[in-house]
């Protein structure tokens, strides 16, 4: 029952803040989203961790069609919800310092956002699963095209149009796969995804169903070179949307990656999965070779997302326990930095109105606490050991390593590339002398400084005892790999 | 006491010192700051001492396991630390001249704004640093690794305002980083062959290997690209000269006694990895003396006393791994500890001169120094007379023991390491000359400012000329203390190769021929030193002199930076800007192509929906019929 609140109760305090009229909407979306982080919490707690589908709810939906509206949370999903679930209250507390015309409507659309996203890490039903996905997109497309910079309209438009695109070769495969599951007259086809997991499907049919969702998702995360949607949308949206989308919503299409491509098209995989590590491969270099020269910052903070998204898309295929664990953990990792890189970038941005590099320099004069927590995200980006990012990374490293050495060197470029484009970015805003712009810059307000806080604790707190989350979803990745193994042998 | 509880001290000492001094940054009194630093570094020392007392050689190592830090499936890599006669040498080192270099900074940095942020720095270093030599298994030393990697970059450009020191920083981490790719894709096939990182399970294993195993050169080359950037080895050398932007107390700890001897460390750690590898040993062996030769010929003519010093060390690190290369070593940590010894003084020293100088470091300013600073010309010496290997003094020993091994190995090697060691001597001599001896050479102003530096700063600089000048008795020749000490460590290496390990192959008259002619070389250089720097009182030109061809060469440092700036750096940047306009375009237009033929696709069909139900109609049919045709044809 409580993945039932996660998803909806969101959507209720949602509906009851578009009524508010005021000065408190804020506030009043920070505590709606508190609670749902309690919530969470809650879950996370009271997990066991085994391979089962806990807290869960499954109601007739179409009920002649088999189509049912079932949740729960298992070891794949667990972490994304603590993700969800923890980021959002802190990208709500970031916009505390600014103000967005129709704040009711802005706060609602976050909190519905978080719902879909509840809903798409969660779903058991394939079309449920459908159904959050695209309907996560709604509100992250109006946030976008709302309150976006001044080239928001085409770039949103083109990232709406790319997605929708992208899953509608998703919705065919599903409706395959509906109409694969036996069906008598009296009971008729199932779209839940453990009985797709059942089907016994002819390897011509698992090519073509990987490409399917395989481009979905690609699209979502994005790998290489379904990309193009993703750097303009990062730059011309709303920081909270941006964290959002990068925060969050890119790990729909990693999730996407665990929960169908490699359970239900195992020889889909033999047969492309290294296509898919070599473009996800490239993807990491190209992404931050391009990085290196970018003198925005939310642009070069969107490649560098760009290019650890393809990092955990190869861990993934590489199909090893480690690269599993690593894609798992390295969502939630991904998250925090790229949520705290973000909030750097705003909070210099609403200093100097500006986030061209070269017009920057010397802040770290007049603010002790910026520079330190700048300095921490930073730390966990590049994977420094302790912090969050570097258990991520050794692992799917070590996963890539395992399944071809060679693509696990291109791979590991990226803790080289990573480190020059991020000093870089320390190095110009922070260092060197002041310019006209930075002169004045005031360090962080005590609201500011309290997103950073808990982003912190968590950087560390993966740093330094990954079990905690680790253990939470082995069992499910053991079983995953075991599940995989076996119905790859049996269909052959 | 528990030995988890010690062994976790160590490290947390450092750690809580760097947590108050960083956290109150700015609020702890600045009397305060120096103390805490200080004493935390001491008391990490202190119980170090008390673990080597403790220590009992026949037990074997002891393993600390403080939890279990990252586990998937079979792969348990714990946080946990391994003491044994290899930790406690280096703890006693990085601790023991880590609490005199503190001490030393009080007195050099006190006057900085940024002094209880350089303090906490320092701590955090001697932390990592401590994790680094202390880790049971690769993992652990590979948090140090990076770690003592960060915090070189933090102190390098402690300085922010500069951009060339900035510049500096980043240069030393991103390099490093090159060398940690290599010890990451080394530790993954560790992990896919052996299972574990453990070290005693991995040497365990690996004694069960036979010679030559493919794998382990594998696995024995990728940790030495590793030791490469942490090491300041060709090709990843070039970072650690423009390390010297840090503060001189920095380029003395991390720049030259403890942080560059960790790719010494590793190797000496996995020496049964390496004895398995012979062929990785020969390459280590060119390399090292490629690079102690191409840094000395570099410091021959360079004229920044910390430049000097500095590639004096890539060139010292050089030999440590030729000792290393015909698998000596002992002979490796002797110079590494007594390296730490007499460079750590030459760079305190250096320090000190420069804080007599206003920050002034070009010799050709200085001279005569001698008379204003007695303390520092005294120790500076004894640290210039040990580096060149003259007897008695502490680098004699170690680099004669060093250059003994390789000569049973190699001849010619033998023969370029006594060349080097000339060198050495001639531009530590000139060095010493040229800032000790002669006239004064820089301004009135600084004349009149020229004064001794405080007893913070002059105890560390006596304790390590002491050091400097009796360190050689650890390992006297013919089985000394530390041949006898760490001989455990090397069970597993003599097992898989007796022959390297067997005793006296040159007798003992070889062996002073050999000693002669090194410490004769050395002399000869010191006599050569003398007569161009102080009879013929010569001093270098200025930069802007004319040069012939070859020394202008060496005077730019063989064009190397420039060299990797042509071929590295700005193709790099050029592929960067390349994709960013060229490539994204490219992937964007085919994106925008297939957009462009749905939406002529899309016309094309809007053309059925002419508005006449007939045709509707007839659509809807021929609709059903397909579909039931594919249900009933396709799907039997």
């Amino acid at each position: 029952m409580l993945t039932l609140f996660l998803i909806f109760y969101p959507v209720v305090a949602a509906t009851l803040i578009l009524l508010i009229r005021g000065e408190r909407i804020k506030q009043a979306a920070l505590v709606a989203a508190l609670v749902e982080l309690a919530i969470a919490g809650a879950a996370l707690v009271s997990f066991k961790p085994d391979a089962s589908s806990q807290f869960g709810f499954d109601y007739a939906w179409i009920g002649s069609l088999g189509i049912r509206f079932s949740a729960g949370i298992d070891g794949i999903s667990i972490l994304l919800v603590l993700l969800t679930g923890l980021l959002v209250p802190f990208i709500i507390l970031s916009t505390f310092n600014r103000s967005y015309k129709q704040p009711a409507t802005f706060y609602a659309l976050m909190l519905y956002m978080q719902a879909a996203l509840m809903g798409v890490f969660t779903a058991r039903d394939g079309f449920l699963f459908y159904l959050f996905f695209e309907a996560a997109l709604i509100p992250i497309y109006f946030l976008a095209a709302m309150w976006g910079g001044e080239n928001r309209i085409p770039v949103t438009f083109k990232f709406f149009v790319y997605t929708i695109f992208g899953s509608l070769f998703m919705l065919v495969a599903l409706v395959y796969l509906y109409y694969q599951t036996p069906a008598t007259l009296t009971a008729p086809h199932s779209a839940a995804i453990a009985d797709f997991y059942k089907l016994k499907l002819t390897p011509e049919a698992q090519n073509w169903l990987f490409w399917a969702f395989f481009i979905a998702f690609a699209i979502k995360m994005p790998v290489f070179p379904f990309h193009t949607w993703q750097p303009d949308t990062y730059v011309e949206s709303p920081t909270p949307a941006t964290m959002l989308l990068a925060g969050i919503m890119l790990k729909m299409g990693v999730y996407g990656l665990i929960r169908f491509i490699l359970p239900i098209v195992p020889l889909g995989v033999e047969a492309w999965g290294k296509t898919a590590i070599i473009l996800s491969v490239i993807g990491i270099v190209y992404g931050s070779i391009i990085a290196i020269r970018q003198r925005d910052m939310k642009r070069l903070i969107a490649y560098s997302s760009f290019s650890h998204v393809g990092l955990m898309a190869a861990g993934v295929f590489s199909q090893t326990e480690t690269g599993m664990q690593g894609a798992l953990v390295q969502m939630l990792a991904h998250g925090i930095n790229v949520v705290g890189m973000f909030f750097v970038a705003d909070v210099i941005f609403s200093r100097t109105n500006t986030r061209q590099l070269d017009q920057l320099g010397g802040i770290t004069q007049s603010t002790p606490k910026l520079t330190v927590f700048f300095m921490i995200m930073l730390l966990g980006s590049v994977a420094l050991p302790l912090t969050n990012g570097f258990v991520g990374e050794f692992l799917l490293l070590h996963g890539v390593f395992t399944s071809n050495h060679y693509l696990g060197l291109a791979a590991g470029f990226t803790i080289i590339f990573g480190a020059v484009y991020m000093l870089r970015l320390f190095q110009k805003s922070m260092f060197g002398s002041t310019t006209s712009r930075t002169e004045t810059f005031a360090d962080l307000t005590s609201s500011e400084s309290w997103v950073f806080i808990p982003l912190v604790v968590m950087v560390f707190w993966i740093g330094v005892y990954p079990n905690t989350f680790l253990e939470l979803t082995q069992p499910a990745v053991v079983n995953l790999m075991k599940y995989i193994g076996t119905t790859a042998v049996s269909m052959k | 006491m528990k030995i988890e509880l010690l062994c976790a001290l160590i490290p947390l000492f450092p750690l809580v010192g760097f947590l108050i001094n960083g956290l109150g940054f700015r609020r702890v009194p600045t009397g305060l700051v120096g103390f805490i630093a200080t004493a935390a570094v001491l008391a990490s020392f202190l119980i170090s001492i008390s673990l080597f007392l403790g220590f009992q050689a026949e037990a074997g190592p002891q393993i600390a396991t403080l939890f279990d830090w990252i586990s998937v499936g079979d792969l348990h890599i714990n946080f946990s630390f391994q003491i044994d006669q290899l930790s406690l040498l280096m703890l006693l080192v990085v601790t023991g001249v880590g609490s005199l270099i503190h001490l030393y900074s009080i007195g050099y940095m006190h006057h900085d704004e940024g002094f209880g942020k350089f303090m906490a720095f320092l701590n955090l270093f001697i932390f990592f640093m401590l994790l680094l030599v202390m880790g049971s298994n690769y993992v652990i030393m590979f948090i140090g690794w990076e770690g003592v990697g960060l915090c070189s970059y933090l102190l390098i450009g402690f300085w922010n305002k500069n951009t060339s020191y900035n510049n500096a920083a980043r240069k030393a981490f991103v390099m490093n980083r090159i060398g940690d790719l290599g010890f990451l894709l080394g530790i993954f096939l560790i992990i896919n062959t052996f299972g574990t990182v453990e070290y005693l399970d991995v040497f365990k294993q690996a004694t069960s290997l036979g010679m030559g195993d493919k794998t382990i050169l594998a696995i024995t080359l990728l940790l030495f690209v590793g030791a490469m950037g942490k090491s300041a080895q060709i090709p990843l050398y070039t970072w650690l000269p423009d390390a010297m932007a840090g503060p001189t107390p920095v380029s003395a700890l991390i720049h030259a006694a403890t942080m560059v001897t960790a790719g010494i460390y590793m190797v000496v750690r996995s020496n049964v990895l390496y004895t398995l590898s012979p062929l990785t040993l020969e390459i280590i062996g060119g390399i090292a003396i490629a690079t102690a030769l191409l840094a000395a010929s570099i410091g021959l003519l360079q004229n920044d006393i910390k430049k000097v010093l500095a590639y004096s060390t890539v060139s010292q690190l050089g030999y440590m791994f030729l000792g290393l290369s015909a698998t000596a070593y002992t002979a490796g940590m002797f110079h590494v500890i007594t390296h730490a010894f007499f460079k750590a003084l030459l760079f305190l020293g250096a320090g000190s001169v420069i804080h007599a100088m206003s920050d002034e470091q070009d010799i050709r300013k200085m001279g005569g120094l001698r008379k204003a600073l007695p303390i520092t010309f005294f120790t500076f010496l004894l640290g210039t007379w040990a580096i060149s290997g003259i007897p008695p003094l502490a680098g004699f020993f170690s680099k004669d023991e060093i250059l003994a091994h390789v000569y049973e190995h190699s001849k010619l090697l033998w023969a370029l390491g006594v060349l080097g060691s000339g060198l050495t001597s001639f531009y530590m001599f000139r060095l010493l000359f040229l800032t000790f001896f002669g006239e004064f050479r820089g301004t009135d102003e600084q004349k009149h400012h020229l004064h001794e530096s405080p007893l913070t700063m002059t105890l560390p600089l006596m304790i390590l000329a002491v050091l400097s000048v009796v360190g050689g008795a650890l390992n006297l020749p013919g089985g000394g203390w530390l041949s006898h000490f760490m001989e455990p460590l090397f069970e597993g290496s003599r097992q898989v190769n007796p022959e390297a390990f067997a005793e006296g192959a040159i007798d003992h008259s070889t062996e002073y021929m050999l000693m002669a002619i090194s410490s004769g070389v050395a002399i000869v250089s010191l006599i050569i030193a003398y007569v161009m720097y102080i009879s013929r009182g010569a001093v270098p030109a200025s930069d802007s002199a004319e040069r012939s061809l070859p020394e202008q060469v060496v005077y730019n440092k063989y064009y190397v930076d420039e060299l990797y700036d042509t071929i590295i750096v700005r193709p790099i940047r050029g592929l960067g800007d390349a994709l960013y306009s060229f490539g994204e375009g490219l992937v964007d237009g085919v994106v925008n192509g297939v957009a462009w033929l749905v939406r002529q696709g899309s016309a094309q069909l809007r053309l059925l929906q002419n508005g006449s139900i007939g045709f509707y109609v007839l659509a809807m049919v021929v609709s059903i019929v397909l579909i039931f045709a594919f249900r009933f044809f396709i799907r039997l």
